[in-house]
């Protein structure tokens, strides 16, 4: 069992662990969730990530740590090369999936924290303008680079499916806490097709953290961010 | 021979800036022929804006007419299509390790050196301490090695370019004393390493020119 001694540091609140965990079944491989909290943070997570302090991390047999969600999918992508790749074929193809990636890491993320903290609609607005702005984007990319398809990866899953895709839930909670629907069937109707395909795939099914309880997740993470802003 | 996809290759790019600088590397190593395009930010091309439009900010590599922007990004795909001298490791777990340090300097280390130089009076001392654990996490990954990439430069060397060549500059124009040899002995030399390679050393923007630069900046 040494190849595949596989523990995951994650949390089914962290659409970064979420990310790990999709790909890990999409390779059909077997693994344990070492579930944590995000404080106290745990002996095993800061010995396992004493830069950064954060999930996920993936402990694969006698390797050292590997942190950072994206990059463990790549190098679960490149460990286990069976069917169905991860990462698209061509170099240009797999710097594009990165970009699209680091762009919603870098926009999508920021604002959507920014505008659960906003005390009001004032203060929401930019946020919101700027995740309209990286949703009509991605609805750009989505039937550009799906070809029709159900995914951005074509037929199966790819990284940008899993990268955006595990990020859904965080969504439909921040349009719960903030009154506002952000990802609409009206202006967005290739990416809501999208979301439900993402959430009904196989390796994907179950692990989408259930609104309700995610939303009182967020309100209490809320506090603690506003808590340390001052 | 090294360009032997032999189609144009074009850089939009700023003299004064690492991450450009990072792209123009990472050709140079490999050895790789190209067309380099000077951005003026006050008045941006209408190529930046055609090929970045959104970002609008460079580098921008432009190869068989296909544009890509970040610069990480453009490091790993210029790895990818050009073989020879190869900037990533061929195991995976040492490839996950290059990327890791490589996110770590633009998200964490970049950033911290950054502001202890422009930090003013009230934040100094905090911006100061944080850019010295910084410094302490980087020389730890580096260990013993000559660089960060073994016996050659790697990925992570160049996206530490701004660690080996522009705080030297930056925070003697500040006044301070991040990266010495009393303090960070290893990373210190393997900056002295980095500026002498033969490859980096013509590729690197004048000191002088640098250093005259960020000064007029530091004076607005």
């Amino acid at each position: 069992m040494a190849k595949n001694d596989l523990k995951l540091l994650g949390g089914w609140f962290s659409p970064f662990a979420l990310r790990v965990q999709v790909a890990l079944n999409l390779k059909g491989l077997d693994y344990e969730v070492v579930e944590q909290t995000l404080s106290p943070k745990s002996e095993l997570l800061l010995k396992s990530n004493p830069v950064h302090k954060k999930i996920p991390v993936l402990l694969h047999a006698d390797h050292k740590p590997i942190c950072e969600s994206l990059i463990i999918v790549e190098y679960i992508d490149e460990v286990w090369t069976n069917a169905p790749s991860i990462l698209p074929q061509k170099p240009y193809d797999r710097a594009n999936a990165r970009f699209w990636l680091s762009y919603i890491d870098d926009k999508l993320l920021t604002s959507t924290k920014s505008i659960l903290m906003a005390e009001d609609d004032e203060a929401k607005k930019p946020h919101l303008e700027q995740i309209e702005e990286v949703l009509e984007k991605m609805e750009e990319v989505f039937n550009k680079y799906s070809e029709g398809k159900a995914f951005f990866g074509g037929d199966t899953i790819g990284l940008i499916d899993i990268g955006f895709g595990s990020f859904m839930s965080w969504i439909r909670v921040t349009e719960d806490i903030i009154g506002i629907k952000v990802l609409d069937e009206a202006r967005n109707p290739s990416l809501a097709q999208w979301a439900q395909s993402f959430a009904a795939h196989p390796s994907v099914k179950g692990l989408l953290p259930e609104t309700p309880k995610l939303t009182e997740f967020a309100k209490l993470l809320i506090l603690q961010w506003t808590a340390s802003a001052r | 021979m090294a360009s032997e996809h032999g189609e144009e290759v074009k850089v939009l790019g700023k003299w004064s800036s690492p991450f450009s600088n990072r792209v123009v590397l990472s050709l140079k190593l490999k050895g790789v022929a190209y067309k380099y395009s000077e951005e003026d930010f006050a008045n941006k091309s209408d190529d930046l804006l055609k090929y970045n439009p959104i970002h609008k900010k460079v580098p921008v590599l432009i190869h068989k007419g296909n544009p890509l922007p970040e610069s990480l990004v453009i490091v790993e795909y210029i790895d990818d299509t050009w073989t020879n001298n190869p900037l990533l490791p061929q195991d995976p777990y040492e490839r996950a390790l290059a990327r890791f340090w490589s996110k770590t300097l633009d998200d964490k280390i970049l950033p911290a050196l950054w502001n202890a130089c422009w930090s003013d009076e009230k934040g100094r001392d905090k911006a100061v301490e944080e850019a010295l654990e910084a410094l302490k996490i980087l020389q730890e990954a580096l260990k013993d090695k000559r660089f960060f990439g073994g016996e050659t430069i790697g990925l992570v060397d160049i996206a530490a370019n701004f660690i080996g060549y522009w705080v030297a500059i930056l925070q003697e124009i500040a006044g301070l004393e991040l990266l010495t040899i009393e303090k960070f002995p290893k990373l210190y030399k393997w900056s002295q390493e980095f500026v002498n390679h033969p490859v980096i050393k013509e590729s690197l923007p004048p000191r002088d020119k640098l250093f005259a630069f960020f000064k007029a900046s530091a004076s607005k």
